[in-house]
C-alpha cells in the first residue's frame, strides 16, 4: 500500500472511532486486581523457541486480547496459562508465571487442577460426539457431580449463560454435532463455563464463524466479563477493538542466520492506546494494516 | 483473446465442450477397467454363496441345527450339527473374551499412552508380524505349550483363535483411535480431565463404531478358522457344554472332516454346516451394525 504516514493515522483513527466498530467497555480499564503475572517467559518446542521475553500483567474481569501475525507466539502464550502446552511432547517453559500469587509451573502444581480453574475455548468448535446435555454436563461430571437435579440446573444455567438455551432447550438429547458452527461454539463456551472457571481462554473463538455468529460471541464475551476474566487471541483487529480492554501485540522476529522465527511481545496496554496511539512503529504498522 | 479484429455479427459463441482428446479416452478405458475389476471380484463371491446355499439349504432344518452328529456313513437327513454349533459359539465366545479386551487395551496403550516410544513401536511391530503368521502355526504353538500339558479342550482352541484375533483387534482399534480428532482430546483436557478420563469418556465413545466393526471382523475370521482348532480341540462328535475341559468340536472342523468323507450323507452334512457357519457370521454382522448404530447415535 502506498499511503503516506498522514493517511495511515487518519485511517487508524477512523477505525478506532467509528461508532459501530468500537464498543467502549462499561468500566474504565485497569481497575481490576492482578490475576496473572507473567515475567520473562519463554516457551520452547524442542529446540525451537516459539516465544520469548514476555512480561505482562493480566487483570481480573477484563478482556485481554492478544494480536499479532501468525507465528508470533500468541496462541502458544495463551496455552501457557492453563498448561495446555504440557500436552505437546518436547515443550518447555522458562520464566515465571503466577496465577493469583501461586506459581503455575511450580513443582507441586497439577495441570489438571489448573485447567479446572482456567478453561479454554478453541478456534474450531469441538463439541464432543455426545448429546447437547452431556456436552455441558461433561465438566461437572468429571468433577464428581452425580446429582441429576443439580446437573439439570447447571446445564440450563450454562446454556443460558452462553445464550444458547432458547435455541436448544427442546432438543437437549440431540447430538452436539448437529449444531451450526456458531451454535457449536456457544455450546463449547457453555461447556467451559459449566465448571465455573475463574478464567476463560479463547483461541480465535470466532475465526471460523460468520459475522452474525461472531457478533453473538462478542456480545456474550461482554456478558461473561462480569463473572470471568477472559484472554482472547484474535486475528481480527476490529474484534480486538470491539471487545477488549487491553491489547498485547506480538511480533515475529526472524533470525536470518539460523532461519528461526521467534515471537516477542512488542507492546501491551489499554486497547484504546494500542490502536490510537501505539508507541512502537511495528505496532502502528500492524494495527493500521500495513503489515500482515 | 480477441486482439485481432474479426468482423462478426453477434457475440462470439463460447465452446464449453470438452475437446476430444486422449484424456477422454483414458478416462473411459479406466472406468471400464474398474467395472471389470469389480465384476471379477464379485464373481467368486457370488459363486461361493450360490454353491453354499444350493447345497446346504436342503440339508438345514431345525433338527439339523439341534441333533447330534451321526456316524459318517449315515445318509443325509439323519442327525445334524448341534454339538458343532455349540462348540463354535463356545470357543469363539471364549476367544473373544480373551482377545478383545486385551487387544483394545493394547491399542489404547499404543495410541494414547506409548506415543512414539520404544515399547509401543515394538508392540505395533509384533502385532504386524503376528498378523502374518499362518493360522496353523498358531494352532501348533498352542498345541505345544498348552494342549500337550492340559489335554484337548475348547480352551486350547480359544487360545489359538485369540492369538489370531489379537493382532487384528490391536491394529484395527489403533486405526480407529487415530481417527479421533485431537481437538476432542484437547477439549476434554481443557476441562480438567485426566488422561484416563479423556480416553474413557471421549476417545473410546468417539471411536466405538469402528472398534466394534474391527472386533467383529476378527470374531468372524476366528469363527471360520479350522487349522488352529485341529490340534487343540480334537473335533469329536459328542456334545461338550464345558469349554474349559474335554475334547470339543466346531463347525469349521466338522466341515473339514465331513467333506473329506466318501459318504454322500456326510458330505451333505458338511454343506449344511458350511451354510450354518455363513449364517452365523452374517447374524454377527447384523448385530454389530445395530450395536454400532446405537453407540454412534450422536455422531454425524
Amino acid at each position: 500500500m502506498e499511503e503516506s504516514q498522514q493517511d495511515v493515522v487518519t485511517r487508524a483513527e477512523k477505525m478506532a472511532r467509528a461508532e459501530p466498530l468500537i464498543r467502549q467497555p462499561a468500566e474504565p480499564a485497569g481497575t481490576g486486581n492482578l490475576i496473572f503475572d507473567v515475567k520473562n517467559v519463554a516457551i520452547y518446542y524442542g529446540p525451537f523457541k516459539a516465544v520469548t521475553d514476555v512480561t505482562m500483567p493480566i487483570y481480573e474481569n477484563e478482556i485481554t486480547a492478544f494480536i499479532g501475525s501468525s507465528g508470533s507466539g500468541k496462541s502458544t502464550m495463551l496455552r501457557a496459562f492453563n498448561r495446555m502446552n504440557d500436552l505437546v511432547p518436547g515443550s518447555r517453559f522458562e520464566g515465571e508465571m503466577t496465577y493469583r500469587g501461586v506459581s503455575l509451573y511450580g513443582n507441586d502444581v497439577s495441570p489438571i487442577a489448573v485447567r479446572r480453574r482456567i478453561g479454554m475455548v478453541f478456534q474450531k468448535p469441538n463439541p464432543f460426539p455426545k448429546s447437547i446435555y452431556d456436552n455441558v454436563a461433561y465438566g461437572p461430571r468429571i468433577n464428581g457431580e452425580r446429582n441429576k437435579k443439580k446437573l439439570d440446573e447447571i446445564v440450563e444455567r450454562s446454556l443460558r449463560g452462553a445464550a444458547l438455551w432458547d435455541e436448544v432447550k427442546n432438543r437437549l438429547n440431540t447430538s452436539g454435532l448437529s449444531l451450526s458452527g456458531g451454535q457449536a461454539q456457544r455450546l463449547c463456551i457453555a461447556r467451559t463455563i459449566a465448571v465455573e472457571p475463574d478464567v476463560v481462554l479463547m483461541d480465535e473463538p470466532a475465526s471460523a464463524l460468520d459475522p452474525i455468529s461472531t457478533g453473538a460471541i462478542e456480545d456474550l464475551m461482554q456478558e461473561l466479563k462480569r463473572q470471568y476474566t477472559i484472554v482472547i487471541v484474535t486475528h481480527n483487529m476490529q474484534q480486538a477493538t470491539r471487545v477488549s480492554d487491553r491489547t498485547a501485540f506480538f511480533y515475529v522476529l526472524t533470525d536470518s542466520k539460523s532461519d528461526t522465527r521467534t515471537g516477542v511481545l512488542v507492546e501491551y496496554g489499554p486497547t484504546k492506546q494500542i490502536f490510537e496511539d501505539p508507541q512502537d512503529p511495528r505496532t502502528q504498522n500492524y494495527v493500521t494494516g500495513r503489515v500482515g | 483473446m480477441a486482439v485481432t479484429a474479426q468482423p462478426q455479427a453477434g457475440p462470439q459463441k463460447v465452446d464449453l465442450r470438452e475437446p476430444p482428446s486422449w484424456r477422454r479416452t483414458k478416462n473411459r478405458i479406466m472406468t471400464w477397467l474398474m467395472i471389470l475389476a469389480f465384476v471379477l471380484t464379485v464373481i467368486p463371491l457370488g459363486f461361493v454363496f450360490a454353491t453354499v446355499i444350493a447345497k446346504g439349504a436342503s440339508v438345514i432344518s431345525w433338527s439339523f441345527l439341534t441333533s447330534g452328529i451321526p456316524p459318517a456313513f449315515e445318509p443325509a437327513g439323519v442327525g445334524g450339527m448341534g454339538p458343532a454349533i455349540l462348540g463354535t459359539l463356545e470357543i469363539t465366545a471364549l476367544a473373544t473374551v480373551i482377545a478383545v479386551p486385551l487387544g483394545i487395551l493394547g491399542a489404547i496403550y499404543i495410541n494414547e499412552y506409548g506415543g512414539k516410544g520404544l515399547l509401543s513401536n515394538f508392540i505395533r511391530f509384533m502385532a504386524d508380524v503376528m498378523t502374518g503368521v499362518p493360522s496353523i502355526v498358531m494352532g501348533l504353538f498352542i498345541y505345544t505349550i498348552f494342549t500337550l500339558h492340559f489335554g484337548y479342550s475348547g480352551l486350547g482352541g480359544a487360545l489359538a483363535l485369540a492369538c489370531l484375533m489379537l493382532p487384528i483387534v490391536i491394529r484395527s482399534t489403533e486405526e480407529m483411535l487415530k481417527l479421533v480428532p485431537d481437538e476432542l482430546r484437547q477439549g476434554s483436557y481443557a476441562l480438567g480431565a485426566t488422561k484416563s478420563r479423556v480416553t474413557v469418556t471421549v476417545v473410546l465413545p468417539a471411536a466405538v463404531g469402528g472398534i466394534v466393526s474391527g472386533c467383529l471382523l476378527a470374531v468372524a475370521r476366528a469363527a471360520g478358522e479350522t487349522a488352529p482348532l485341529l490340534f487343540t480341540i480334537l473335533t469329536v462328535t459328542s456334545v461338550n457344554w464345558n469349554v474349559f475341559s474335554g475334547a470339543n468340536t466346531s463347525l469349521a472342523t466338522q466341515i473339514f472332516s465331513n467333506a473329506t468323507q466318501i459318504y454322500p450323507g456326510a458330505q451333505a452334512r458338511g454343506w449344511g454346516a458350511a451354510l450354518t457357519l455363513v449364517a452365523i457370521a452374517f447374524i454377527f454382522m447384523i448385530i454389530a451394525r445395530l450395536v454400532t448404530a446405537r453407540f454412534a447415535r450422536y455422531q454425524n
